[in-house]
């Protein structure tokens, strides 16, 4: 009887474990007569099951976690029949509440296969809306994106659709797809869970693309404390190329299309998109002015189309399923689906892909499981640290672009951090600004300048110094950095301070 | 034109070439602008002054200040109105509450990182942020002053000229952007992120950085940062006064800062069409030598040149050589005098050398520099093309699509030329250099050449005429072009003989030493152009064949219809400041002004009615004939003005012994220059801030000069010349310079038009200037050329005698570097030795490897006329069998070693090619500790004179 046992490669799977009880299992496995093989998949994203091991016996895939190594030797010897005893059993993990709550389009493959097994892509509609594209005129391709509803991924959610054909109609004698997976919010971990999960449903999205707007290069910028997902993603990209999906004659058409993947050096400010190419054309990571925008002058001064790993990801699904499909899902303009990454206080923390539209205080209780700490949530930041801390009155608002912005948050890129109430938020308002002066590009003075004073104010508030004088000069520098910053790094810094003042005033008191 | 102190007018952003033009309101106030101006730049044209401090209208906008915000009707947020440009319909405004405060917030930012010495700041009066913080109304930094800041930064004061003081510095990256988009060095750069960014010339200071003292980092920025050490010292200059550089051939427009009499700062002149803002250390910074201890303000004579000097007035200076020169020629004949004009003076001293020399001499006896530079330039370019000049303004290279460079090194020899061929090439332009020596344009930031020919020292012509084979045999010639503008009989005669397979790049390999596959792309590539500009220097003209290579370089140009408007074009790169107007002003032995030949008897008449004489219609010497004549006794009294020949000219043995010869050598000239060591008068001259006159650059372009402080001397040149004239019984009595010109404009129909006035309104006047071209002439052969139609002229490549030999394997070739100025007279009494204290010989690593020398080791360099020792440093800019030296101090002695081997058709020295020996010495040269003894003689002998006062 051959068994196939995975246990997920992934940067937290590992980071929790999955080593050694992979390490643990291969030599509990030498010991045994029967065939066996272990797959260091992609992790299905519910981080506080790993590490997850699955076992697929006759075609029955079930799975145990979270292990220990010291758990390995047990499970591995139970009868398939007696795994449902085991504490730690799971069952098929489709089934689990957890996932099948989910509706997972971009993270349909995510911890199914070895993430760089073409045979497995394939076999689950890889490469599926690639081969439609190839035979759409890039009109028709721009138009199938425009019509699904697509708003970009990173957190501007931006219609993808209307870039794309920007790019089209911009005049130039090259033209380029440029990938920013340079992923900086703190709490989101979706692009990276993707890369090393699912690579060939980005290179799919990115050719497509390049097929939509005449581009024949494409560039990854991918950020340099993703080692892993460097590894996964470059040789994904060498192993399309030799099965000719990338490269010269993609699918023996006469279309090509080169992918580079390129790695960023620390810097937050690099995931925005003009300091981004300025990075990846081998200049210091620094905010560009805009007007010109990248869709008309980007990378090298050519129109560029710069989208996040999520918008890219996206693609695959809409080519291969219809735009139709695509934007049945959701509600208002924030259509299809959203990927929520739960993390920070929290007790199921995790990837989780649904439809826009459901309330935050919904997906926390069907997914979150509350904090870890057992401590009751008193502020939910979301869309990243630029984004409002959320009060528990404004837990209500749907998962939807323009109802966050109405109550004054932002959905961003997704992430979700949660805290107890132990949390101070004053700190969190000085944290907001140190983040911006740790990271700022230093190009513009309101925020070079404006976030070391915003945290020397900050200080002074928290020490209680001349109170009612420094929230007043803070309120006018969160003014001036909103309104005069060259960036969202220092335009939206005010945001989570403003918050944190408005619906906690207790703890500024 | 005396202007009062005030600072250009800023309009935030560069100007924007379009066809269409959109309008728009603002604050109420209609405008109308090309297709991207910005809104900035916009409100500006009207008057209107948005606040701004990294906005700056040499370079692009860069969006980072964060003060120039404006409201747009239908558009959300604040955008900066310097990245913005006008769309059709705006409606702007630039003073509303809202900005008032944003404004008044991002400046409290500011001045929080800023020191508050204001009253004692160098720039207090003269500061962006000053006036920013003024027009924003900042009261109070509510911040405080205890938290982080910048302001115990160190200075770097390791440049002589400027500053460096960081604590001042308001990260507006203006001086990094001058430095890439003006200067194109990318010398700066921002290092660190966030608050800790700051300037930086790349982890070193100043001095030791990439930074090559242009001062463009200085003119823009808009506080104390960087500020020029005279007015740390000397405070806000009072006046201004608008004249021109007198250092090279590009010409730079000048606004001289002076208080008082003393000039405090030289900055250029936005204004200037040579420069347009931009200049080049030895203009911006090393005019000190014009005050300099070493200048002579005493005239003063000696009977023979072992005796001291003795001061007199220059009634008896002038006395005692028109005496000598009488009696010369009593007893010599007519032919016995001549003189030698100056490239550096004014065309209107050079007009009355040649004047005096004709009127007063009565002979043709009179040479000018471009003698041993670009006089087969005049010979080519007359013959081919009908004038002696470049063919364009500098700023047509911003419609070049491909440039040669040929023989010709800009980013030392025309900086500010260069910065504008560079910007062109990041923009797209292709380069192709023809060089012996791999020069900085073959490769430097954001600079390659697509291709480099490193054509071996001798072979120009044999690379010229390979180049034309290929674009004739395979058709890539425009026949069209050729067929209306250029004669048709010459260009067959030309065309067979270029066609012949003894022209191919194949067959011509050996002389050229440049792979013939190579040449064929390079040829192909500037043919192909639909612009393409030729470049070319002395590397060309210095040469056995050197007016045989400006013909082939016209060929080139005419051959592929490179004639005729902007972006193509020949263009000779002048050397001196002056050197296009002393050849203008026919300082010639064969030339009378605008370069008609003394054969042509109208002409002659012409002049004969103005001054009132008969004049000699025989040619007269050129200065090798006259150095030639007085080693033979037959030439023995000269006046020589402003030229330094026993420094300059090739062969020095034989100039010195040709100096010692004669009778009378007057020299007239600033310093006690090598010549003057020789001489028996010296008349002190006057530096171009001391008198009023005019130079022609490069462009053929009169720029005005003018008069910021009396002459040290108490006379300006010309004053001396009347003076020495008069003397002679030759009448001259002009009580200023512009009446010169005015007998210049009556008597020469390329200058018709020309009068200062007319200057004082245009600023500057290209020639041609008359009834067909009232304002000047940019570019020339437009419809035809001067000669009517083009001639082709054939070029057969004929091997200099010059050649490497077993006993001397080597060749040497010669040029310049940017901080030193030719013989460096005025440079190495500047700062400016900081850069380059001394000469040294450039030797590939092959070459001095085996001969057993490493870097720094005394080597002599011998030819068949002399010997001279430098310092090695070995250097894969020359390739092997290729040695460099530069002619900067007189110590160095390069041109004991160059041949008077010339030009057959003008006589210009072979600087370029000089067959030599190198080897490993332990000390000087004979002849260098002999120059050294004499220099410390003549300096006694100088010092006893001012003793005698």
């Amino acid at each position: 009887m051959s068994q196939r046992f995975f246990i997920p490669r992934d940067t937290t799977a590992v980071a929790v474990g999955a080593n050694e009880v992979a390490n643990t299992l291969a030599a509990v496995l030498s010991e045994q007569v029967s065939e066996a093989t272990i797959v260091r998949n992609g992790s299905r994203g519910a981080f506080w099951l790993e590490p997850l091991m699955e076992i697929e016996t006759q075609g029955e895939r079930v799975g145990f976690g979270p292990l220990f190594p010291e758990d390995v030797a047990d499970i591995v010897a139970l009868s398939p029949a007696d795994r449902t005893e085991h504490p730690k059993y799971l069952g098929k993990l489709e089934e689990h509440p957890w996932f099948a709550g989910q509706q997972r389009l971009t993270f349909a493959r995510s911890g199914l296969d070895d993430p760089l097994c073409l045979d497995a892509y394939l076999s689950r509609h890889g490469f599926d809306g690639l081969e439609h594209a190839l035979h759409l005129p890039p009109e028709d391709i721009v138009d199938e994106v425009t019509r699904s509803g697509l708003r970009g991924r990173g957190g501007a959610a931006f219609p993808a659709g209307i870039k794309w054909n920007t790019v089209l109609q911009a005049a130039g004698d090259k033209k380029y797809i440029a990938c920013n997976a340079d992923e900086g919010d703190s709490g989101t971990f979706a692009d990276r869970l993707l890369m090393e999960s699912d690579p060939y449903m980005l290179i799919e999205g990115m050719t497509i693309a390049g097929l939509a707007v005449g581009a024949q290069q494409g560039y990854i910028y991918l950020r340099s404390e993703y080692p892993h997902a460097w590894e996964v993603m470059h040789t994904a990209i060498a192993k399309a190329e030799a099965a000719g999906y990338l490269g010269e004659g993609i699918c023996d058409s006469d279309r090509q299309f080169h992918l580079e993947l390129r790695l960023g050096a620390g810097s937050y400010i690099c995931g925005e998109e003009t300091a981004m190419l300025e990075s990846l054309e081998g200049r210091r990571g620094v905010v560009r002015a805009k007007p010109p925008l990248p869709a008309i002058e980007g990378l090298f001064g050519k129109p560029t189309v710069v989208n996040n790993v999520l918008t890219l990801a996206a693609i695959p699904t809409i080519m291969a399923g219809g735009a139709e499909a695509y934007a049945a899902l959701g509600q208002g303009r924030s259509l299809g689906t959203i990927t929520l990454q739960l993390a920070g206080n929290i007790k199921n923390g995790g990837l989780v892909e649904v439809p826009y539209g459901a309330t935050l205080r919904a997906i926390l209780d069907q997914f979150g499981g509350g904090t870890r700490s057992g401590r009751p949530i008193r502020a939910i930041q979301v869309g990243g640290p630029l984004g409002a801390y959320l009060p528990e009155p404004l837990w209500d608002t749907p998962l939807d672009y323009e109802a966050f912005a109405a109550a004054g948050g932002m959905l961003g890129h997704g992430g979700v951090v949660v805290f107890d109430d132990t949390v101070d938020m004053a700190q969190q308002a000085r944290f907001a600004m140190a983040f911006c002066a740790e990271e700022s590009c230093g190009k513009c003075t309101p925020c070079r300048v404006g976030s070391v004073r915003g945290t020397e104010v900050m200080d002074r508030i928290i020490a209680r110094e001349s109170l009612d004088e420094n929230m007043a000069l803070l309120d006018d520098l969160c003014e001036t950095m909103e309104l005069g910053s060259l960036c969202a790094m220092g335009g939206l810094t005010p945001n989570p301070v403003r918050s944190a003042l408005q619906y906690f005033p207790e703890d500024f008191a | 034109m005396l202007q009062y102190y005030e600072p250009e007018k800023d309009y935030g952003t560069p100007p924007v070439q379009s066809s269409e033009m959109v309008s728009a309101n603002i604050d109420g106030v209609s405008i109308e602008v090309p297709a991207g101006t910005s809104i900035m730049r916009a409100a500006a044209l009207v008057g209107i002054k948005v606040p701004k401090l990294c906005a700056t209208d040499s370079i692009d906008a860069f969006g980072s200040c964060r003060i120039c915000l404006v409201e747009i009707e239908g558009r959300r947020g604040y955008p900066a109105s310097c990245t913005t440009p006008v769309e059709e319909g705006m409606q702007v405004q630039t003073q509303t509450p809202k900005l008032a405060k944003i404004r008044n917030g991002v400046m409290e930012l500011y001045i929080s990182d800023h020191p508050l010495d204001c009253l004692t700041c160098p720039t207090n009066g003269d500061c962006e942020l000053q006036d920013t913080a003024g027009e924003v109304g900042l009261r109070e930094v509510r911040y405080g002053f205890e938290g982080e800041n910048h302001l115990a930064a160190e200075k770097d004061e390791s440049n002589p000229y400027f500053t460096f003081d960081p604590s001042k510095c308001i990260v507006c990256s203006r001086c990094v952007r001058a430095c890439e988009e003006t200067q194109g060095t990318f010398a700066l750069t921002i290092e660190g992120r966030g608050f800790d960014s700051k300037v930086s010339a790349g982890g070193v200071d100043f001095l030791n950085s990439e930074c090559v003292s242009c001062g463009a980092c200085v003119d823009a920025c808009p506080t104390a940062t960087l500020t020029e050490n005279s007015i740390i010292e000397h405070g806000k200059p009072e006046h201004t006064v608008l004249t021109t550089c007198a250092y090279c051939g590009v010409g730079c427009g000048f606004r001289a800062e002076l208080k008082g009499e003393q000039v405090v700062r030289m900055t250029p002149w936005k204004e200037g069409k040579a420069n347009e803002g931009h200049a080049c250390v030895k203009g911006r910074f090393a005019f000190g030598y014009a005050t300099h201890p070493d200048r002579i303000t005493s005239p003063m004579i000696r009977d023979s040149i072992d005796e001291p000097w003795r001061k007199v007035s220059w009634d008896q200076a002038v006395n005692f050589a028109a005496q000598r020169f009488r009696k010369i020629q009593q007893e010599y004949g007519r032919n016995s005098i001549g003189a030698i004009s100056s490239s550096r003076c004014t065309n209107e001293e050079v007009y009355l050398i040649q004047k005096l020399v004709r009127a007063g001499f009565g002979n043709n006896n009179v040479d000018t520099c471009a003698r041993v530079c670009h006089s087969p330039t005049g010979f080519g370019l007359k013959t081919t093309l009908g004038e002696s000049a470049g063919t364009q303004t500098f700023a047509s290279v911003a419609k070049t699509d491909v440039a040669i460079v040929m023989g010709a090194n800009p980013t030392e020899a025309h900086p500010v030329f260069a910065s504008r061929l560079k910007r062109r090439l990041r923009e797209g332009a292709k380069l192709i250099v023809i060089d012996p020596r791999k020069i900085e344009l073959v490769s430097s930031p954001h600079i390659r050449a697509d291709y480099h020919l490193p054509v071996n020292p001798g072979a120009n012509v044999a690379l010229l005429n390979a180049l034309a084979h290929v674009i004739v045999t395979e058709n890539l010639h425009d026949a069209e072009f050729i067929d209306q503008r250029c004669e048709s009989e010459a260009f067959s005669e030309w065309q067979a003989f270029i066609a012949d397979d003894s022209q191919s790049p194949e067959s011509l390999e050996q002389a050229t030493g440049v792979d013939p596959q190579t040449l064929r792309e390079a040829a192909r590539l500037y043919a192909s152009a639909p612009n393409g500009a030729i470049y070319y220097g002395l590397g060309v003209t210095e040469h056995s064949q050197g007016s045989t290579a400006v013909m082939g370089i016209a060929n080139l140009a005419m051959l592929t219809g490179n004639l005729g408007r902007e972006g193509v074009g020949v263009n000779p790169m002048r050397g001196q400041n002056n050197v296009q107007g002393s050849c203008d002003m026919g300082s010639f032995p064969h030339e009378l002004p605008g370069y008609r030949h003394l054969s042509d008897a109208a002409t002659r008449a012409l002049f004969e009615a103005e001054w009132q004489v008969d004049l000699d219609p025989e040619p007269g010497m050129r200065i090798p004939n006259m150095f030639d004549a007085a080693v033979d006794g037959q030439f023995r009294g000269l006046y020589c003005q402003g030229e330094d020949v026993a420094q300059s000219d090739p062969n020095t043995h034989h100039i010195e012994a040709a100096l010692g010869a004669l009778d009378c050598l007057v020299v007239q000239d600033i310093f006690l220059n090598e010549t003057a060591k020789f001489a028996h008068v010296f008349l002190p001259g006057a530096s171009f801030l001391e008198k009023d006159g005019t130079f022609i650059n490069a462009e053929r372009r009169i720029s005005s000069v003018r008069k910021v402080m009396s002459p040290l001397s108490g006379k300006a040149d010309w004053e001396a010349t009347m003076a020495f004239a008069n003397a002679l019984g030759c009448d001259m009595n002009y009580q200023h310079p512009s009446e010169i010109m005015d007998e210049i404009a009556k008597l020469t129909p390329t200058f018709h038009g020309v009068s200062y006035s007319l200057l004082d309104e245009l600023g500057s006047i290209q020639w041609p200037c008359n009834e067909l071209a009232p304002e000047g002439t940019p570019t020339m052969h437009v419809d035809e050329f001067v000669r009517g139609k083009g001639y082709f002229a054939v070029t057969e490549f004929v091997p200099t005698e010059e050649r490497a030999n077993k006993r001397f394997p080597l060749l040497l070739t010669t040029g310049r570097i940017l901080s030193q100025y030719n013989v460096g007279a005025q440079t190495r009494r500047t700062e400016n030795s900081t850069w380059h204290e001394e000469d040294l010989l450039e030797i590939h690593s092959h070459d001095a490897q085996e001969r057993g020398i490493n870097e720094g080791d005394w080597v002599g360099i011998q030819s068949r006329v002399g010997t001279t020792v430098l310092h090695a440093h070995i250097s894969d800019r020359v390739k092997p069998g290729v040695i460099y030296t530069t002619f900067h101090h007189p110590v160095s002695g390069a041109n004991v070693v160059t041949t008077d081997n010339s030009d057959w058709a003008t006589n210009c020295p072979e600087y370029k090619v000089t067959a030599v020996q190198v080897s490993k010495v332990n000390e000087p040269s004979a002849w260098q500790a002999r120059q050294q003894k004499f220099d410390r003689r003549q300096h006694q002998l100088l010092k006893q004179a001012t003793e005698d006062a």
